[in-house]
């Protein structure tokens, strides 16, 4: 209604509004600087809080000059308590929230971009539950071969079955639907639920102990032989996932349009499946099921800069990180001395987020159908 | 970070050479196609030269889409071959297929809401660590200025409307400058002044050097706008050629069952089709 009649009619060669054109990357990738930088040094700080709250106090100073002491920047060592709980309890613990967080996060990320579909998750369609059941296995099976690894190459190998499943079950004609993902979801995890509780059924007490404490989804066995045991998982993923950032934003389009644009779509979907079974078999191994984290860091994220992968799968790591650290700070701090399992809490506030993406999603879709 | 990218970038691609004018840009010979139990395509003989446009026209169901899937080297023939550039389809990589034809799907989707520029600079990303890579905000620039979308170049793709969307996909399409372009029913959302405008780009891409093969139901466009035109029937070419041979009333009526008059237009000569009509 607005343009005038030259533009309107004006020849197709010229561009008229350039400046309109250029204004939306930069103000995105200033965004995206912004948040990085925000959400790097809100990690910062929430690393070092956690560090030094807890049943045992140590002021931040403290902390600071402990780790300056032992990378041998100056500093002094604490006394000998205060020693052994920064290192051998809290950072253990920070190091494990932080490569969990950055896991789940990237996981639930790339998930949504293969899949073209904002709620897939690992937690929600059961690839998490599926990891446990590799997990469960070894831990009622007594298996050790392995080593420290045991745990988390089961996780992989059964979070991988489920990842390939999952995807073979719920796509039809290249796409997959909204209904057809959860209900798929609700399916594996029932399945694996029952795995879970078959193992359960035949392990001793100790072994039971030890799965229910894992189940709840927690760091407090952290130990830094268990964070050695995902690291390998963890940085794999964590590193190959941002390489694939360019080629999702293209499988958006679709799967024939991405490979129109010279994407080999089969070879990018095994690699991120394999990625994303990584990841989520580091998260999983150590820490139980702790869902919802890969719904709503990517989506905040999302709302926050856009759908571009190339900030999205590392800033989705990134906040994933911060999520978890803060959360499992507040685990054992609310109601200390206790300490509430972090699955719970990540699920007390992600179940309700959820529910209200499935509403939003079902409102911009006009039903189920 | 350019350098750990390069490092990633293990096969090296092979850039197009620039094609002369006249020289086939994408060749079917003997082209048969089978869906299922279907044979959707059989025995097609069809070349799309540099320089020009070929429309392809015929009835629901008469394997137009198909066609242009199997040019766009997306399915695998059950017989006869094609050749994009001079080298059979298969053989190319999907890089290297990229930087060679551009394909405009039928239907445009997309899965998170992208930006509009950013749906359009996607079509730039075969070019990505090429020399021509530098070209990519002009063709992006140019693209939407062509298609009329750069007024909504910041809003995302989601929020628009169907005719708005395909032109936007068709943005994307500029913007990959590939020189064979394949069009799969670019018109089907559009007003008439886009309609016009989509086929005027087309004309002007053949202008430029490039092959365009477009998916046209307005027989109208095509006459108006192909240099050739081929009438798909039953997964056959019923007949190939300029469309004012090729579109006879004769031809045209057997072919959608449907009586047609031909007439050319009073002043342009341009062949008309209209339906027969009793009132």
């Amino acid at each position: 209604m607005t343009t005038s009649y030259e533009e309107r009619t004006g020849s197709v060669e010229k561009s008229p509004d350039g400046p309109v054109a250029k204004a939306a990357p930069k103000s995105s990738r200033s965004t995206a600087y912004l948040l990085t930088v925000g959400l790097s040094l809100a990690l910062l700080a929430g690393c070092l809080l956690s560090a030094a709250i807890g049943a045992y106090n140590i002021p931040l100073g403290d902390v600071l000059s402990s780790v300056q002491h032992r990378i041998g920047l100056g500093g002094q060592a604490l006394d000998r308590v205060g020693e052994s709980v920064l290192w051998n309890v809290r950072l253990p613990r920070v190091a494990l929230a932080v490569l969990v967080g950055a896991s789940l996060g990237c996981a639930g990320a790339l998930m949504q971009g293969v899949f073209g579909n904002p709620l897939a998750e690992p937690g929600v369609i059961g690839i998490s539950a599926g990891a446990a059941v590799g997990a469960v296995a070894s831990i009622a099976l007594g298996l050790t071969f392995f080593g420290n690894w045991t745990i988390t190459v089961f996780a992989f190998i059964a979070g991988l079955a489920t990842v390939l499943l999952v995807y073979a079950l719920s796509r039809s004609g290249g796409r997959t639907e909204v209904v057809t993902l959860i209900l798929t979801g609700i399916a594996v995890n029932a399945f694996a639920g029952a795995l879970i509780g078959l193992f359960i059924f035949f392990a001793d007490n100790a072994q039971i102990t030890q799965i229910t404490f894992w189940q709840l989804g927690s760091l407090s066995q952290a130990t830094w032989p268990k964070v050695l045991a995902v690291l390998p998982c963890a940085l794999a993923g964590l590193l190959i996932a941002p390489f694939y950032s360019r080629k999702l934003d293209l499988l958006a389009l679709g799967e024939r349009p991405a490979r129109h644009l010279g994407v080999d779509v089969e070879r990018l979907r095994i690699v991120l499946v394999l990625v994303v079974a990584l990841l989520t078999a580091a998260a999983v191994a150590v820490a139980g099921i702790i869902s919802f984290v890969g719904l709503l860091v990517p989506h905040l994220l999302r709302m926050a800069n856009g759908p571009g992968h190339r900030f999205l799968v590392p800033g989705s790591a990134l906040g994933g990180a911060l999520v978890l650290v803060a959360g499992d700070l507040a685990a054992r701090t609310v109601a200390a001395p206790a300490e509430l399992p972090l699955g719970v809490l990540t699920a007390l506030f992600g179940s309700p987020f959820f529910f209200w993406l499935l509403r939003r999603t079902r409102r911009k879709q006009g039903g189920w159908a | 970070m350019r350098t750990l990218r390069d490092l990633f970038a293990v096969r090296t691609r092979e850039l197009p050479s620039p094609v002369a004018p006249g020289s086939p840009a994408v060749e079917a010979a003997g082209l048969s196609v089978r869906l299922g139990q279907r044979q959707v395509l059989d025995s097609v003989d069809l070349t799309a030269h540099a320089g020009e446009v070929v429309a392809l026209v015929g009835p629901n169901g008469a394997g137009k889409s198909t066609l242009l899937a199997a040019l766009a080297a997306d399915l695998a023939p059950a017989g006869g071959e094609v050749r994009i550039d001079g080298r059979p389809a298969a053989a190319w990589s999907a890089p290297e297929l990229a930087l060679r034809r551009s394909v405009l799907p039928q239907s445009a989707v997309l899965s998170f809401p992208f930006p509009v520029e950013d749906v359009v600079r996607m079509g730039r990303a075969p070019w990505a660590g090429t020399e021509r890579e530098d070209e990519d905000d002009a063709a992006v620039a140019a693209a939407m200025a062509a298609t009329e979308v750069t007024r909504f170049a910041a809003r995302p793709f989601s929020a628009l409307s169907g005719g708005e969307k395909a032109r936007v996909a068709l943005a994307r399409v500029l913007a990959q400058r590939a020189p064979l372009m394949l069009l799969d029913e670019p018109t089907a959302a559009l007003d008439l002044r886009h309609q016009e405008l989509v086929l005027r780009i087309c004309r002007e891409r053949a202008a430029a050097g490039d092959a365009v093969v477009v998916v046209l139901h307005d027989l109208g466009l095509a006459a108006a706008y192909a240099d050739r035109a081929a009438v798909l029937h039953d997964g056959r070419i019923a007949e190939l050629g300029p469309p004012e041979t090729v579109f006879s009333g004769e031809l045209l009526g057997e072919v959608y069952r449907q009586p047609v008059e031909v007439f050319p237009h009073p002043r342009t000569g341009t062949p008309l089709i209209v339906p027969v009509r009793q009132n």
